[in-house]
């Protein structure tokens, strides 16, 4: 793997608050993202798992720039992009892209597809003239597997399966290097998610891309990803090769993840791993953020935050409990 | 006696051109305390055919078919005795519990209304009851959580007061249509876990709709698949598991993510998409999306035939007695 990553994040943080309103105060800040470093290489499809609340979707779009971060500093193939403003910006972004869960309510109902397709290819400049954007728009729907006669229809006239390959055709029209895909198979039944995840690869082998690949399912990020970051409350907690977190998972959080996913052996599972829920944002625990549900939570787990260290060969976890991590003052 | 025994369901919902046939006959039958699944990709009829067991259709319609619970026959009963049964002795449990809850109202009061309607209690009884119900579904201090409102609950909390309200009359059928769907895998494992416990205490029977393959493994005893509106196979769950004789079910095991079979980076697919439930194909409604077709399946439709051990497939791969 080369040198210099693709995209470099150090330090992203971003908050939000709920807004006030005439009767109420303005809410406290809650950290959805929360310092969080993060590399990514080129061909490399790195997963980003966690449960809804746990900052991955935020994280995603920091990346992109869709979300301005408070802190922290953004590279892309070695362009610092958080400098960069209007045109400049808005050229580089033709090279990163989203795929979002709900292709349905990301695409214009009164916009035939194909013009929904082609669009970027105007905004970016890359087609001349209309009979050379019709043509670019069939080749990409060729090859996200879906009939160049498809053009002229509207979204509503598409399966849940067609509309995601639908967006993943108007995220590679420009020619993009870099894609985060955000939960782009969670709202489809199982045969149709092996389809489109099936697709993403063959495109990632094809165009030389990278994805940013959000899930909740670990099973599909397994058998995808070359990497995987976990994410709680906003961190990072732990990071390896794929089929190293699988194989010995290090942080309990991941562990507890990894247990409470439904198998296809049937029978009858132990008690869930995990009791309790997510931390309430507005207010946050002190310590590890996990340590209320921690099933090996010690004292020290309360009042200092573990920071993320690595314990092997692209492997790092954020665990007191996890050797190499002394804690600095006890408790 | 089954507790409830389904024969030849048919529901069909208005369509542009033609009838949408969501469930096209399709027969199954639940023994006392038994947790039976109905699984199947969106579109296949699951959810038409929960919602036709509690005559909740609209604007669809029941056009044929028997639904026998508890000896009598629920499809032919009269409308104010069916709303004694739901609720009653007929519990539900959907997907979206945000949207089944009453966002104004505390959701004690939720609880307790169907007590309140069902049983006459008091204001003051079905208060009570109420934080006894939430407190048996596990719910952390429910005094308190009794006066909230459902806004201030998480989304496992709001399900866990939707399976409150469920069993708040002592039902013995309960059906559970896509219950942790919308939940993180963490809350999925504890309310499905809670779902377990309470079968157990309360003897429930219960009929859990559900597309996720892995929810059946860990919580069914047996597993009807459906496809188009019909049932494909029918097996006790293990068998299922092992030997699943169905092309259909074969294709739906080998693409859950995890069943192990990636080759070269590729997940197993099923190749095609669900037919259009108001065009259904001709023959084997499986057969244009089937690797195993042969002759017959375009032609005929596969009867039910009897699968070894105590099970049903409809497929003409398959050798066996018609089924009785």
């Amino acid at each position: 793997m080369s040198a210099d990553p693709l995209v470099r994040a150090r330090g992203l943080r971003k908050s939000f608050r709920s807004r006030g309103g005439l009767f109420r105060k303005q809410g406290p800040a809650f950290h959805a993202v929360d310092g969080v470093d993060l590399d990514l290489h080129t061909s490399e499809i790195v997963g980003l798992v966690g449960e809804s609340g746990s900052g991955k979707s935020t994280l995603g779009r920091i990346l992109i720039r869709l979300i301005e971060p408070e802190a922290g500093s953004l590279h892309f193939n070695g362009t610092d992009l958080l400098a960069l403003e209007g045109a400049e910006l808005r050229r580089l972004r033709r090279e990163f892209q989203i795929v979002f869960q709900d292709p349905y309510g990301s695409l214009n109902p009164r916009m035939k597809i194909g013009d929904a397709i082609g669009e970027p290819l105007t905004i970016h400049k890359l087609v001349d003239g209309r009979p050379q954007r019709t043509e670019r728009v069939a080749e990409l729907l060729t090859q996200v597997g879906l009939d160049p006669a498809m053009a002229t229809r509207y979204p509503h006239e598409f399966s849940g399966g067609q509309r995601q390959r639908i967006g993943i055709a108007r995220a590679i029209a420009c020619g993009p290097k870099f894609i985060v895909a955000d939960e782009p198979v969670s709202a489809l039944d199982a045969p149709v998610q092996a389809q489109i995840v099936n697709l993403l690869v063959d495109l990632q082998e094809h165009l030389d891309l990278s994805y940013l690949f959000i899930a909740h399912d670990l099973q599909l990020v397994r058998q995808i990803c070359h990497r995987v970051a976990v994410m709680y409350f906003g961190r990072v907690v732990e990071q390896a090769p794929a089929a190293e977190l699988y194989s010995a998972p290090r942080h309990p959080y991941t562990r507890a993840l990894l247990a409470a996913t439904p198998t296809v052996r049937p029978g009858r599972p132990a008690a869930p791993a995990l009791s309790g829920e997510p931390p309430s944002q507005t207010a946050p625990p002190g310590g590890c953020a996990f340590h209320p549900r921690c099933p090996d939570a010690v004292a020290e787990c309360a009042h200092r935050e573990p920071a993320l260290l690595q314990i092997d060969e692209g492997h790092k976890v954020a665990c007191h409990l996890v050797a190499g991590q002394t804690p600095k003052d006890t408790a | 006696m089954p507790l409830l025994e389904v024969s030849d369901l048919r529901v069909h919902y208005p369509g542009t051109e033609a009838p949408v046939r969501a469930v096209d006959g399709i027969s199954f039958s639940l023994q006392q305390g038994e947790t039976y699944a109905l699984v199947g990709e969106s579109g296949c009829g699951k959810t038409a055919t929960g919602l036709a067991l509690l005559r909740l259709v609209e604007p669809g319609r029941i056009v044929a078919g028997r639904v026998v619970f508890e000896g009598q026959d629920l499809l032919s009963l009269p409308e104010d005795k069916m709303r004694r049964l739901r609720g009653a002795r007929i519990g539900m449990v959907f997907q979206e519990a945000a949207a089944a809850l009453n966002p104004v109202m505390r959701i004690g009061v939720q609880v307790g209304e169907a007590l309140r309607i069902h049983r006459g209690m008091s204001r003051k009884e079905a208060h009570a009851e109420a934080v006894a119900l939430l407190q048996l579904v596990a719910l952390s201090d429910p005094e308190r959580q009794a006066r909230a409102y459902p806004h201030e609950l998480s989304g496992g909390m709001k399900q866990r007061v939707m399976l409150a309200i469920a069993l708040s009359c002592s039902p013995v059928l309960l059906i559970a249509d896509e219950p942790t769907t919308a939940l993180d895998v963490t809350i999925q494992a504890q309310i499905l876990s809670l779902l377990r416990e309470l079968r157990d205490k309360l003897s429930l029977t219960i009929l859990l709709i559900t597309h996720d393959l892995g929810v059946v493994a860990e919580n069914a005893d047996r597993v009807g698949v459906m496809y188009a509106g019909r049932m494909v196979e029918e097996a006790p769950v293990g068998q299922l598991f092992e030997r699943p004789e169905h092309p259909y079910t074969r294709g739906l095991l080998r693409a859950m993510p995890g069943s192990g079979s990636v080759e070269d980076g590729r997940l197993p697919t099923l190749p095609g998409v669900v037919p259009d439930p108001s065009d259904p194909p001709a023959g084997c409604r499986f057969h244009p999306r089937c690797s195993e077709r042969f002759e017959p399946c375009d032609r005929d439709e596969p009867e039910m035939l009897e699968r070894p051990g105590d099970g049903r497939v409809a497929c003409f791969l398959f050798h066996g007695e018609p089924v009785a």
